[in-house]
């Protein structure tokens, strides 16, 4: 029952990995970008919500409504200033960025923060800490529920607006072929810090759950970048649905890992995602196939 | 009415001068072929009048207004589209996608998505296939119909028939026949000089990037064209 438990905490745990990969995935299927910031991206965003909790009062999921335009706003024009410039720099000019702009925002919150941990789990309220119980060993958390089916919400949202919407057509075309969609008319960098807006959004959705589940501190984005990244890396390079299998893949052999010994909790997900890198199929247990770019 | 007026325009391909002080009018309504051999620069020429290439020197106005600094998705919205050479698809999107990504910014104009079916009945059945399942000609037709989704007052074709069978040639052709009745402006490049000529009311021979023809179809004979074509007489070189 032990290991039934724990590939259900690792499903749910999944969802926040799906949750931080998405936009990782989002903006490496579009622009071909490894954002190296998405994790300190995600934390920074925790920490505008931890300040609105803070300051005005307000509960966690209230802050992060009024985050979330924010973060997009920071998003989009992130794009607009920094990224576009290094675009035109090469491959690797963008990869150097974001390593970079990861260290700027790690050094200007613990600046501001301190290096103090910090957690929304108490301002939540029971959310945090409640759950339902199947079992005298089963229990599903309600913030793990929420989590996992927020995640499948974006998923889904994200799978509709690029298959069933204009602007979902132009982003698939721009990231086909840019030069091709601007001579029909496709403002490409436009289209490109939209798709930032909404990855840097998502990240934002990610840091806030994060912290309402655990605790989270100035440098916590590095750790979150790297489940991401194997998430995606284990899903499918730029496959949305592959994101959130590969987060459940992750999380399960995090929870399995832990379930047999605690310190084997990350090694477990990190031989996994080494597992998959060096499989026949490679870098995807699931498909290759990118709504992001199909 | 002038639709277009190139004046001593050059482009580069790193160290190589691709285009060389060329200067023409494209008149509205008028079906212009650009003519010439392989890396004669036809195809920078055209780029550089969409947007996608950038100029070395010279001036292009469309419309009364300069094209300086305009980009090329601007300039679709203009009215300048181009089929570029190879069809460039979006290969991942259906047939009806790769019409509507170019019609959902466009111009106001007679073209939609109905309209386009209308012109192009091969497409028809083809809606749902994805791009990079059709054959060259679907593809050629294909490119074409997106463009027009645009709106243009000036399209832009590059190799018309470059790499198609004989049966998908025709049916191109049937389909710019469509587009010349609608009046539309059209420069076109094409290796085919008998095709390029019964098409065009106009011609424009390029040779190591000049322009060494740019004469009215009409009476035009082949011993003119062959000339400015490979820079020689039967007699020799000139």
């Amino acid at each position: 029952m032990n290991y039934v438990n724990a590939v259900l905490q690792g499903v749910l745990l999944g969802g926040l990995y799906a949750l931080f990969a998405c936009g990782l995935s989002l903006i490496f299927g579009v622009m071909r970008i490894i954002n190296l910031a998405h994790g300190d991206l995600a934390v920074l965003g925790a920490f505008l919500v931890w300040s609105l909790t803070t300051h005005l009062g307000a509960g966690p999921f209230v802050a992060l409504i009024a985050a979330l335009p924010v973060m997009l706003i920071v998003g989009y024009l992130l794009h607009r200033t920094v990224l576009a410039r290094s675009l035109r720099g090469g491959p690797l000019t963008p990869l150097l960025t974001t390593f970079g702009l990861a260290i700027v925002i790690q050094n200007a919150l613990l600046q501001a923060y301190s290096p103090d941990v910090r957690s929304l789990g108490g301002a939540a309220g029971g959310i945090a800490t409640g759950s339902w119980r199947l079992s005298d060993q089963l229990s599903v958390s309600y913030l793990g529920a929420l989590i996992l089916a927020t995640a499948v919400l974006v998923l889904g949202g994200l799978h509709l607006l690029l298959r069933r919407t204009a602007f979902g057509r132009e982003m698939r075309a721009t990231a086909q072929d840019a030069d091709t969609a601007a001579l029909v008319g496709v403002p490409s960098q436009s289209v490109y810090a939209k798709a930032t807006a909404i990855a840097v959004a998502t990240a934002t959705l990610a840091g806030v759950f994060l912290a309402v589940r655990s605790t989270f501190d100035a440098s916590s984005g590095p750790t979150q970048l790297i489940f991401a990244f194997e998430a995606v890396v284990i899903g499918g390079l730029g496959s949305l649905w592959g994101t959130l299998w590969g987060g459940m893949v992750l999380g399960v052999a995090q929870t399995i890992g832990a379930t047999i010994d605690p310190q084997y909790s990350i090694l477990a997900g990190h031989l996994v995602f080494l597992i998959v890198l060096a499989s026949p199929r490679g870098r995807s247990l699931f498909t290759y196939r990118r709504e992001a770019t199909a | 009415m002038t639709l277009l007026r190139a004046t001593g325009l050059g482009a580069r391909h790193g160290l190589l001068q691709a285009v060389r002080g060329v200067s023409f009018d494209v008149a509205e309504g008028e079906v212009l072929a650009l003519i010439g051999a392989n890396g004669a620069g036809k195809t920078t020429l055209l780029r550089t009048l969409a947007g996608a290439h950038p100029l070395s020197e010279g001036t292009v106005e469309y419309d009364g207004g300069s094209l300086a600094g305009v980009a090329a998705h601007e300039r679709v919205r203009r009215g300048i589209a181009l089929v570029p050479e190879g069809r460039r698809l979006f290969p991942e999107l259906t047939v009806e996608e790769n019409l509507l990504v170019a019609g959902h910014r466009a111009r106001p104009g007679p073209w939609n998505l109905a309209a386009v079916l209308d012109a192009f009945p091969t497409l028809r059945p083809l809606r749902g296939r994805l791009a990079s399942r059709l054959s060259g000609g679907q593809q050629q037709a294909t490119a074409i119909a997106r463009a027009l989704m645009t709106n243009p007052r000036l399209l832009l074709i590059d190799e018309v028939s470059l790499g198609l069978s004989p049966k998908a040639v025709e049916d191109v052709y049937a389909n710019l026949a469509v587009l010349r009745d609608s009046d539309a402006t059209v420069v076109l490049v094409e290796q085919d000089l008998g095709r390029a000529l019964a098409t065009a009311d106009r011609v424009i021979c390029l040779l190591e990037g000049r322009i060494v023809l740019d004469t009215p179809t009409a009476g035009l004979t082949r011993d003119e064209v062959v000339t400015a074509y490979f820079g020689f007489t039967s007699a020799g070189h000139e």
